[in-house]
């Protein structure tokens, strides 16, 4: 086997057929609900402690016990932590899909599994390594009914022999798993040795896979992007969160709630500056949150697919009334009810126009814990300063996946509450003000937050039409004024959003822009394209909606500008073509739409075929 | 201006803060005229002066419907939110959250309520929030002219003829069961009694739930409507007469509570409900007597005016979810923010 391997710097690096080190990815079927998450993240831990970039997938069902789940970690010297398509390393220890598992891997992979499935029969060009687990768990595990749950532990061992991760890591991991329940860790830990030692003594090792120490996680951290968003809102200064739980969106209201709880309750009085409510439905959710941002709280609500259709109707009155609140939507593949516990992108086209009339909301889309971090904080900027719901756009990849990332940091920026007018500043203007008046020009009006004591400073918040000064009006005139500016306010919004990440280089006459989880993906393929079709390419990875004039001028550079996203229709291209329709010719797409997180290979594939190369 | 001039000026009315009526009222109502709607909207201007609440501290928020256009005739300055369709008692809660301090008037029809708005009207009682919830109930869809509500009595005909063929629900009986800790009915028609009851509403810290039989003399004011202006005067029957003393005001015994049929809830703010017993037996505190007498009122189709059911002694959600004693709208950023500490142990753990 020979493998070529894409390094950063562009230079082609050939493995030596019996040595693959630190390059492949782990596979491992286990059954839903038997425990094996706890195994995995030792084994994910393990790894990034040995300085390995590495990143773990979940591929579970929505199904809380019985069903077939697949863990995926992914070890690159590269530091490409998106999926990898290929399964190089399987771990088969679910018996309902052993086969198919064995009958998907290429030739030269490798296999562990348990014994009694007697898998080595199915091919002869695969590495089989078959492991008596029950007997191996009975020695170490005398109660027969925690068996199960350490079971898995036991092919930690073995990996960590095969694959020379060091057992002092896995020891560690271990602990740090189990850090509340010492019994627990040393139950596990000894399942572990026992599958080492078993491992050490009886196979053979004849696949080239191999891990070995180097130094690509200092400073780093691991971190899902729903805790990482979780974290930003916290540190955003968040105030109000009401949620209804909706997978994925569900560990991000939970993790927040933790945050707040460790760090928003008051030393002193023991009161809390927050309020966190799991409402009756996502109708609540969001009416809440826009009562909160009403009132002038920092308020947000979190959701998924499902959750935005049911806002719809309330989020096209916060727009209208012009009301801030921030809603972040991890997104799952829909339509309907979809597949609930699979990655998209699907929302985009939804989320930017929800609700009936003519509606835009600006929305932030990160592609990293880090982003998840700054943009789960930035947003209440945003949405205060436009005075309008802003999404942030996560994804189940995003959000519920570990990830390694640098450590975030600490806001530099102050909390911008937006155009606030305080009784001083009503008095100042001897009650001479109107809610929805353009007074600066940019089409952002000023606001009063009730419980501001001037006499005149209440105003009337309304979904019907108004005219400048908040009152109810019919009037042709005063209804196309108050639409045409807040169409100005929108067009003003890029300034408030991050910018495009653009990588250029003067022999790309082809482009990819991509948003959020297809950024590690598109990375790898850029990687590939360059390096096995020697096709340079250019990038523009979009952060925000509206979109920058520094795309627009991107996408006119280049010929031919394939837009990667995880949607069927190509939402982020009907986009790009609404904000820029004199260069729509310019796109083209390459859209999957499967519900794993994207892969280099699709991209690259696509790409090849749609060029020729 | 002379002081002799002044003398002879007829003296402003003005309440216990220095406001007049004037800042109590709102804009020229847009409702039929004859609508029960103007006579809530009255009693709140009066109730509102009277009591002497600060009006910039008051947040008026209503759904959608002809009761939820009502908030613009009254408070002109108070924050108002016309929100949308049954989903007031969201916004209002999210208001609270941002400010426990606010005083929140949400006003609701029946449509609004017991239709598309049940599940929140529902869940705000659960939550016991700190609002006036005064549905205007005239068991019709005004606005879209005159289709039944769903609290429209069984059989009671629409304008057009059509019977109703379903039952009502019944929104005080609702509200004692899930958890309101002040349920009342009272009548549009009924300035006493309105008065008396939305004063004691004032005073309560929960959720406080007014169901006011307002009808609607287009669609709803005609022989075979049970919420016509004839028929709720020929059928209702009051539960007490309510006398309610506010703690700022010298208290006064009235001559016509006898001793022995006046029952004294203690408000949260210290003052004192007055409950004069029509019937001997009747005990507003428990739940399972407002409720048997809810249904026995409407066994014998009557309407059951007054205070069905009071506790004093539940949490509101404010209380409950422990809020600082700053509003959550007003805290700066160094009690928004966590220190940078803070960050540093997170990503030390992470790491």
């Amino acid at each position: 086997m020979q493998a070529v391997n894409a390094s950063p710097s562009g230079e082609p690096v050939t493995v030596p057929e019996l040595e693959v080190v630190n390059d492949f990815s782990i596979h491992v079927a286990t059954v839903n609900g038997s425990g094996s998450q706890s195994s995995n993240l030792v084994l994910l831990r393990a790894l990034f402690e040995m300085g390995i970039p590495v990143s773990g997938k979940n591929l579970f069902p929505s199904n809380i016990a019985g069903l077939p789940t697949w863990y995926t970690i992914r070890a690159s010297k590269f530091g490409f932590t998106g999926r990898k398509k290929e399964v190089d390393f399987l771990v088969a220890m679910n018996p309902q899909t052993a086969h198919e598992d064995v009958q998907s891997l290429d030739p030269g992979r490798a296999v562990v599994y348990d014994e009694s499935l007697g898998l080595d029969a199915l091919r002869d060009d695969l590495c089989f390594y078959p492991v008596p687990f029950d007997p191996i768990t009975a020695a170490v595990c005398p109660q027969p009914k925690l068996r199960k749950l350490v079971r898995n532990m036991v092919y930690d061992g073995v990996l960590a022999a095969l694959l020379d991760i060091e057992m002092e890591e896995i020891r560690k991991a271990i602990e740090k798993q189990f850090a509340t329940k010492p019994k627990a860790a040393e139950l596990n830990w000894n399942a572990a040795r026992a599958g080492c030692d078993w491992a050490t003594e009886n196979l053979v090792k004849r696949d080239p896979y191999r891990l070995e120490r180097m130094d690509g996680n200092k400073g780093k951290i691991i971190v899902e992007g729903n805790a990482a968003a979780a974290l930003g809102a916290v540190f955003g200064g968040v105030s109000v969160i009401t949620w209804y739980p909706i997978t994925p969106s569900s560990s991000l209201a939970e993790a927040a709630q933790g945050y707040l709880n460790r760090f928003r309750v008051d030393e002193s009085t023991g009161k809390a500056t927050f309020a966190v409510v799991q409402a009756e439905d996502e109708l609540a959710s969001i009416g809440m949150a826009i009562g909160a941002g009403w009132a002038g709280a920092r308020a947000m609500t979190t959701t998924a697919g499902p959750g935005i259709s049911l806002m719809s109707e309330f989020v096209g009155l916060a727009h209208f009334a012009e009301i801030p609140v921030v809603l972040i939507d991890v997104q799952r593949m829909g339509p309907s009810t979809g597949l609930p516990t699979r990655t998209s992108q699907g929302d985009f086209l939804s989320a930017a126009t929800l609700s009936h009339g003519d509606t835009f909301h600006p929305m932030l889309i990160p592609a990293t814990p880090e982003e998840c971090f700054e943009f789960g904080a930035k947003a209440f900027d945003v949405a205060e300063r436009l005075q309008a719901p802003v999404f942030v756009m996560l994804d189940l990849d995003l959000g519920m996946n570990y990830w390694t990332a640098d450590k975030f940091d600490y806001p530099d920026w102050d909390i911008d509450r937006g155009k606030v007018l305080s009784e001083e500043d009503i008095e100042r203007l001897q009650g001479d003000w109107g809610r929805y008046r353009d007074v600066d020009d940019d089409g952002v009006p000023y606001r009063t937050i009730p419980g501001n004591r001037h006499p005149q400073a209440a105003y009337f918040a309304r979904g019907t039409g108004h005219d400048e000064d908040a009152n109810y009006s019919e009037r042709e005139e005063d209804w196309i004024r108050n639409m045409d500016r807040i169409q100005k306010k929108m067009a003003g919004a890029r300034k408030w959003l991050p910018e495009p990440v653009i990588e250029d280089g003067p022999k790309a006459r082809v482009a990819l822009v991509a948003a959020g989880t297809s950024h590690e993906a598109v990375r790898e393929a850029r990687s590939q394209l360059r390096l096995e079709y020697g096709f340079e390419t250019a990038y523009c990875r979009v952060r925000g909606w509206p979109f920058s004039h520094a795309t627009e001028e991107f996408i006119a550079e280049h010929d031919h500008v394939y837009v990667v996203e995880q949607n069927r229709d190509g939402q982020l291209r009907m986009l790009l073509r609404r904000q820029f329709p004199a260069i729509h010719d310019h796109l083209r797409s390459v859209c999957y739409y499967g519900g794993m997180p994207l892969d280099a290979r699709t991209i690259t594939d696509a790409i090849v075929d749609q060029e020729g190369l | 201006m002379s002081t002799a001039t002044a003398s002879r000026a007829k003296a402003p009315v003005s309440n216990r803060i220095g406001l007049g009526l004037e800042p109590y009222r709102g804009l020229k109502t847009t409702l039929c005229a004859g609508c029960g709607h103007n006579s809530i909207s009255e009693r709140i201007v009066e109730c509102f002066f009277e009591m002497g609440i600060d009006p910039t501290q008051v947040i008026k928020l209503s759904g959608i419907g002809c009761s939820s256009k009502s908030p613009a005739y009254f408070l002109s300055m108070s924050h108002g939110f016309n929100s949308v369709h049954g989903r007031m008692p969201a916004v209002a809660t999210g208001a609270m959250l941002a400010n426990k301090q606010l005083l929140a008037l949400g006003v609701s029809g029946d449509g609004d309520t017991a239709s598309i708005g049940l599940g929140q009207f529902v869940h705000m009682m659960r939550r016991n929030v700190p609002i006036i919830y005064i549905i205007e109930d005239n068991g019709c869809y005004g606005l879209t002219k005159g289709q039944f509500s769903a609290t429209a009595n069984l059989g009671s005909t629409a304008k057009s003829g059509i019977a109703n063929d379903l039952p009502p629900i019944d929104t005080c009986g609702l509200a004692v069961q899930l958890g309101a800790t002040f349920v009342a009915r009272s009548f549009s028609g009924d300035k006493k009694q309105l008065q008396s009851i939305l004063k004691a509403a004032l005073a309560h810290r929960g959720t406080a739930v007014l169901d006011v039989v307002s009808p609607c003399v287009t669609f709803n004011d005609h022989v075979g409507s049970t919420k016509s202006y004839k028929y709720v005067r020929e059928n209702k029957v009051p539960l007490q007469s309510i006398g309610f003393v506010p703690h700022f005001e010298e208290i006064h015994l009235q001559e016509d509570f006898a001793p022995g049929t006046v029952y004294e809830v203690e408000m949260h703010d210290g003052s004192m409900l007055r409950l004069a017993k029509l019937e001997e037996d009747y005990d507003p505190t428990s739940r399972l007597k407002a409720l048997d007498r809810i249904e026995l009122a409407t066994e014998q189709g009557q309407i059951l005016t007054g205070v069905l059911y009071v506790t004093t002694d539940q949490p509101s959600f404010t209380e409950i979810l422990n809020l600082d004693e700053v509003p959550l709208a007003q805290l700066g950023q160094d009690r928004l923010r966590p220190p940078k500490s803070a960050l540093d142990t997170v990503m030390e753990e992470l790491a």
